[in-house]
């Protein structure tokens, strides 16, 4: 049985045992906030937040803005980092804040993916949920996204699931919109990042 | 909040949600402290370290189960790590009490003889950790206490009574590319490990802890730096990320007081990247463990550009040969050749080398000096997409050989009949904790001839002689270490079709095999309590096997258990077998 929370389309839905465990532990004044308080005050570790924009996180231009038309149909996916547009800070002091961007055909994508992208770009972690490496390759003869440390592959256009590999979980997706012509994050990671396999 | 009230709240919320934990009885009584002298000469009934003794022999003289009997073997008890991916360590036993490890940095205390778990540590990994080789190969033991070197690049000692951390020490930085997952080794107060992430961007290295406090003594880099011998093999600062990655436990030799390490290949995989010979990658380094200096060194091969690196340290093994006894250093390499080097307290010496799998690599091994030549169509370079045999997995990758003194014979867990092809791409930066392989990814490929039946072979080879002796052939690849007894028997798994086997030590007839839950790729081993002997292995396939799996299935091999929607399962169990009564 799942729990969809209410007024947030894109966050995961809840496990029953999580949800239960939840509820128990907020009746016994627990605090289930330490997780976030993990990613500790420094506003560079902190996750994706609404309204930022992305910078390149590698390459000749690394630190450089995004605009749309960087990204361009048929080409793999760029490496990102969020950054906070009002005070132009990087957040790029975890790895799990690395994003990746892909462009595809906006008709291939599916509801869900469609729903979250601009104009077919679509945003994920960039961290295979695998074993915690970069996704760095494309696999041009699958279209999918391909993690080269245990060849875990991933379909951009169908929410970031598992095509073939040892991933066990879907990529986070990362909800997308344009703010004044530019892209921007919409919301936060649509699940957990980093590596799940145990 | 204080920590007793979040402790009843968390019993009743545990209790809410129908779970209560059970206090364990976490305490081992009548603990059998490590000596130096115990190390040096170990008991037959225990298995302390990673291959059973410091000469790297992967042997155990127990006969009681035997070539006679093997066929009666039967699994007593069993044990869920509750994990998967790749489990690869062997258990060590010290009279009667077993520590295992596990992917994720499990350490388990049990009763030997009845499974019943003493004490389980779990380490806390860091949440953004990059794993790229999940595993761990076991602990090492010593004095009181357990030692564990966990993939966060730390070093962890625990009380092997209760399985408390007695200290944690950061080897080096997890971020930037640092992880461990060999078993530490312990000589005469130092706890010497070695650090993995030559895909990483880092240097290699090799380091030595004070066993009581966890104090740094000292550490050994694999790769000179400007000013020390042997920094004029490398160009301008390629040294500082050049890999040479340290991740199997070495070998001791205490009458010299030498221990030896085998050392990865540079970094990264193309050649191209890196001129120059590049000591002391793709070689075995002799390290003296009071001062940690290197004393002597033979490079295998110079200029790795196949990902072969030869990070399994040589067996001491007395050969004879020409009528005198060599000190040998015997190494079957990833490179396919079995290596024959004689070992001094101030040199190592070249003596053989022959091929133990079909290698097109190598056109020539010089007769004085073992170094070999190349032959271009087969040396990977910019731009073009080189063939190779074997290909990057090697004659045989991390599992390790053994070899029997009774039998005199070597046992080698190889892969044959495969050959991979590399592009090297353009230069460009390493990055220290990024994945940098300085090859086109897409072009990483695996060729198998259509024809082909067989990769898996386990081979038995006479070192007197320079002769295999016999051969096992395996439809599957294998990813299997050897054990070897003192009753003429080798044990093996490492094949897809999860089975562990026995076969006769001496004539290779296979004698025994059990099906087990997953992929056999942990070390195995025996011990004995209370005059019964046991042979433990995990199976738990992942990491490497894994990977090669996928490899063979897009180089098209379409053999059993090689079709790309029925994944080998995973998840690892502890297997404990003994003969029926």
């Amino acid at each position: 049985m799942e729990y969809k929370t209410a007024g947030c389309p894109d966050c995961k839905p809840l496990e029953r045992r999580t949800a239960l465990k939840m509820a128990v532990g907020v009746a016994l004044g627990l605090n289930f906030t330490s997780g976030a308080k993990a990613q500790n005050n420094d506003p560079r570790n902190a996750r994706p937040q609404p309204g930022d924009r992305m910078v390149f996180a590698d390459g000749e231009r690394k630190g450089n803005i995004i605009a749309a038309a960087d990204l361009l149909a048929g080409a793999t996916q760029i490496h990102a980092f969020p950054v906070d547009p009002t005070s132009q800070l990087v957040r790029d002091g975890s790895r799990l804040n690395k994003i990746l961007l892909i462009r595809c055909d906006h008709e291939s994508l599916n509801e869900e993916t469609r729903r979250r992208a601009v104009d077919g770009i679509a945003a994920y972690s960039a961290v295979c949920t695998h074993q915690g490496c970069d996704v760095g390759a494309w696999d041009a003869e699958t279209k999918t996204l391909w993690c080269p440390c245990h060849d875990s592959k991933f379909d951009p256009r169908e929410n970031g699931r598992v095509v073939s590999g040892p991933a066990l979980k879907r990529l986070a997706a990362l909800p997308l919109k344009q703010v004044d012509g530019e892209l921007a994050v919409a919301a936060g990671f649509s699940g957990p990042v980093g590596f799940q396999n145990r | 909040m204080d920590s007793n009230r979040n402790k009843v709240k968390l019993a009743l919320l545990l209790s809410v949600i129908g779970f209560v934990p059970v206090a364990a009885d976490a305490q081992v009584s009548n603990y059998s402290p490590v000596t130096d002298a115990r190390l040096q000469n170990p008991e037959r009934e225990n298995w302390l370290m990673y291959r059973g003794n410091y000469e790297g022999w992967g042997y155990s003289p127990l006969d009681s189960i035997n070539s006679g009997n093997v066929a009666k073997l039967i699994p007593v008890w069993s044990y869920g790590t509750g994990v998967g991916e790749g489990h690869q360590s062997p258990p060590m036993v010290n009279n009667g009490v077993m520590f295992v490890t596990t992917p994720q940095n499990q350490v388990i205390a049990m009763d030997a003889r009845s499974g019943d778990v003493l004490w389980h540590y779990k380490k806390s990994l860091p949440e953004d950790l990059l794993q790229l080789h999940p595993t761990n190969r076991g602990v090492a033991l010593y004095g009181d206490k357990v030692y564990l070197a966990t993939v966060d690049a730390h070093l962890v000692a625990l009380d092997a009574k209760t399985g408390k951390v007695l200290w944690d020490k950061v080897v080096d930085d997890y971020k930037k590319g640092y992880y461990c997952t060999l078993a530490p080794l312990v000589t005469n107060g130092k706890v010497m490990v070695g650090t993995s992430g030559g895909e990483l961007a880092i240097r290699g290295f090799v380091q030595a802890f004070d066993a009581n406090t966890g104090e740094t003594l000292w550490r050994t880099y694999t790769i000179p730096e400007p000013g020390q011998k042997g920094a004029e093999t490398w160009r301008g600062d390629d040294w500082k990320t050049g890999g040479g990655s340290v991740w199997i436990q070495g070998t001791f030799d205490p009458k010299l007081n030498l221990t030896y390490w085998g050392v990865g290949n540079a970094a990264p995989w193309a050649g191209d990247f890196h001129p120059g010979d590049n000591l002391y990658t793709s070689s075995v380094i002799a390290i003296e463990p009071n001062s940690g200096a290197i004393k002597a060194h033979h490079q295998y091969h110079w200029n790795d550009s196949w990902d072969w690196d030869e990070v399994t340290p040589p067996m001491l093994i007395d050969v004879q040969r020409g009528g005198k006894t060599i000190k040998g250093l015997v190494h079957p390499g990833r490179n396919g050749y079995l290596w024959l080097l004689e070992r001094a307290a101030d040199k190592i010496s070249f003596v053989s080398a022959k091929p133990y799998v079909t290698q097109n690599a190598f056109k020539s091994i010089d007769p004085k000096t073992g170094r070999p030549e190349y032959a271009a169509e087969h040396t990977p370079r910019k731009g073009t997409l080189i063939d190779f045999c074997p290909s990057l997995w090697g004659g045989k990758d991390w599992p390790p050989a053994a070899y029997n003194p009774k039998t005199k014979l070597v046992y080698i867990p190889s892969n044959d009949n495969h050959c991979g092809s590399l592009k090297s791409k353009a230069e460009e930066p390493m990055v220290a904790g990024e994945l940098k392989l300085g090859v086109e990814i897409p072009d990483i490929k695996m060729i198998v001839d259509p024809n082909t039946k067989t990769i898996g072979k386990l081979q038995a080879w006479d070192m007197a002689k320079g002769e295999r002796v016999w051969a096992q052939d395996f439809e599957s690849h294998s990813f299997g270490p050897v054990l070897t007894t003192g009753g003429n028997l080798v044990f093996q798994g490492g094949t897809n079709d999860r089975y562990f086997r026995a076969f006769d030590a001496t004539n290779g007839k296979q004698l025994w095999q059990f099906r087990t839950n997953s992929g056999v790729t942990a070390v195995p081993m025996s011990y004995m309590v209370d005059g019964v002997q046991y042979v433990a292995v995990q199976s738990g396939w992942g990491v490497d096997a894994e990977r090669m799996q996928g490899s063979l299935i897009a180089a098209g091999y379409k053999r059993k258990n090689y079709d790309p929607n029925v994944p080998i399962p995973q998840g690892g169990v502890l297997w404990v077998f003994a003969v029926s009564k």
